[in-house]
């Protein structure tokens, strides 16, 4: 009889044991599946270092006086970027003075279209006048923590003492085509709701675009 | 001569007849349907036992133009009245005539190809597929008898799509 005990016992710690290794495996699993997708709203972003056009380094934590970034993810191949690149600047315009300017991002290895060198970012951002920093992903570890998956990709954060919480992910606004014909300005309806204090509305929009290009695949 | 006349008139309106028939018949043929989503929808609400195949792609992206000729072949292996294919192309409306129409002529494209003149691409999206990033290419597998739904995100795999293209539709042509 006591052995018997014993033996449901054993049997009865064991099972606890499995269960909750098996629970620890499940959330290591889902923890990565959230990483590979990248941050979600109202995470923290961790800040970057990358090489700016003009040849400087650009972190978020560089500019001590901002309320907050607009996070572009661009570059200079896709078409879907080109037709947003003058809203962009015009975003950049607008905000940056409002404690909400742009940093541009190249997410693209270079290899996969010479159009994104890192030369030919410099090109262009001289010839357009660019008064934001155009920043080189080159270890695409960033674009990665973003879970960007394609251009142009849009990422409003707000800074929170030291740190930067994000608020939007999405598109610029409702018409890639046809600037004249958008009603609905995602990006600048969300900096307008952060500026007036607000919580952002519709913090998530999708959108078509190009493909980011990872190296090795 | 009025009955003269009006053989030359008759002769006339006869000849413009079949070259207007002619002509129509060609610009129809190359021209490429600009489409909104309802059109999509439609084709989506269709119970029907025909596979329909949504394949969404655009000129400018080169994973999609290397995936092309894949689902071109697609299109002529399996019978029309089993697997019906649409090519819809998230291209700009005013390159419908120019790049988009250069890159059908070229590569051959005999597949029913839409153009998609819907830019509010929020709004549509999560239509498609709740698990669309917005990526292309992308393809939606659908049979509304069989109650069958597959989406692809990315390119697909050659073969596994293939498979389940069998499996959604057990006959074809060549084999």
């Amino acid at each position: 009889m006591k052995t018997y005990t014993k033996n449901i016992k054993t049997i009865f710690l064991l099972g606890i044991i499995l269960t909750s290794l098996f629970g620890f495996t499940q959330s290591v699993d889902e923890n990565r599946q959230r990483a590979d997708k990248g941050y979600a709203i109202g995470d923290v972003v961790t800040d970057f270092k990358l090489k700016s056009t003009s040849g400087s380094f650009v972190s978020m934590a560089d500019n001590r006086s901002v309320k907050g970034y607009i996070i572009v993810f661009t570059c200079n191949h896709c078409p879907f970027s080109k037709a947003y690149e003058s809203r962009v600047m015009a975003l950049d315009k607008k905000f940056a003075s409002q404690g909400y300017p742009v940093i541009a991002i190249n997410p693209n290895d270079p290899s996969a279209y010479e159009e994104d060198s890192f030369e030919n970012m410099q090109a262009v951002a001289k010839a357009k006048g660019y008064t934001f920093p155009y920043l080189q992903d080159e270890s695409q570890l960033t674009s990665k923590a973003f879970g960007v998956s394609r251009t142009p990709s849009v990422y409003v954060v707000k800074k929170e003492g030291d740190k930067f919480i994000l608020q939007y992910i999405g598109g610029i606004d409702d018409n890639t085509q046809d600037a004249n014909a958008v009603t609905k300005r995602y990006v600048e309806d969300a900096v307008n709701n952060l500026l007036a204090g607000r919580p952002v509305v519709g913090n998530f929009t999708k959108t078509v675009g190009c493909a980011v290009k990872w190296k090795g695949v | 001569m009025r009955s003269r006349n009006l053989v030359i008139r008759i002769g006339i309106i006869f000849v413009c007849l079949i070259y207007g028939t002619c002509f129509g018949a060609y610009s129809q043929n190359k021209k490429v349907e600009i489409v909104k989503f309802e059109h999509l929808q439609k084709v989506l609400n269709q119970v029907s036992d025909t596979t329909v195949v949504l394949h969404f792609w655009a000129t400018w992206c080169r994973p999609c133009m290397e995936e092309l000729p894949f689902f071109e072949e697609l299109n002529t292996t399996y019978n029309p009245q089993k697997i019906k294919f649409i090519l819809v192309s998230m291209d700009f409306v005013k390159d419908a005539e120019t790049s988009l129409k250069n890159v059908l002529e070229r590569n051959k494209i005999k597949s029913k190809v839409v153009l998609l003149d819907e830019p509010d691409y929020n709004s549509w999206i999560d239509l498609i597929d709740k698990e669309w990033s917005g990526t292309i290419p992308a393809t939606l597998v659908l049979n509304s008898n069989l109650r069958k739904r597959k989406f692809y995100e990315g390119k697909v795999n050659v073969s596994t799509f293939s498979d389940e293209l069998k499996k959604m539709c057990p006959v074809t042509i060549q084999n």
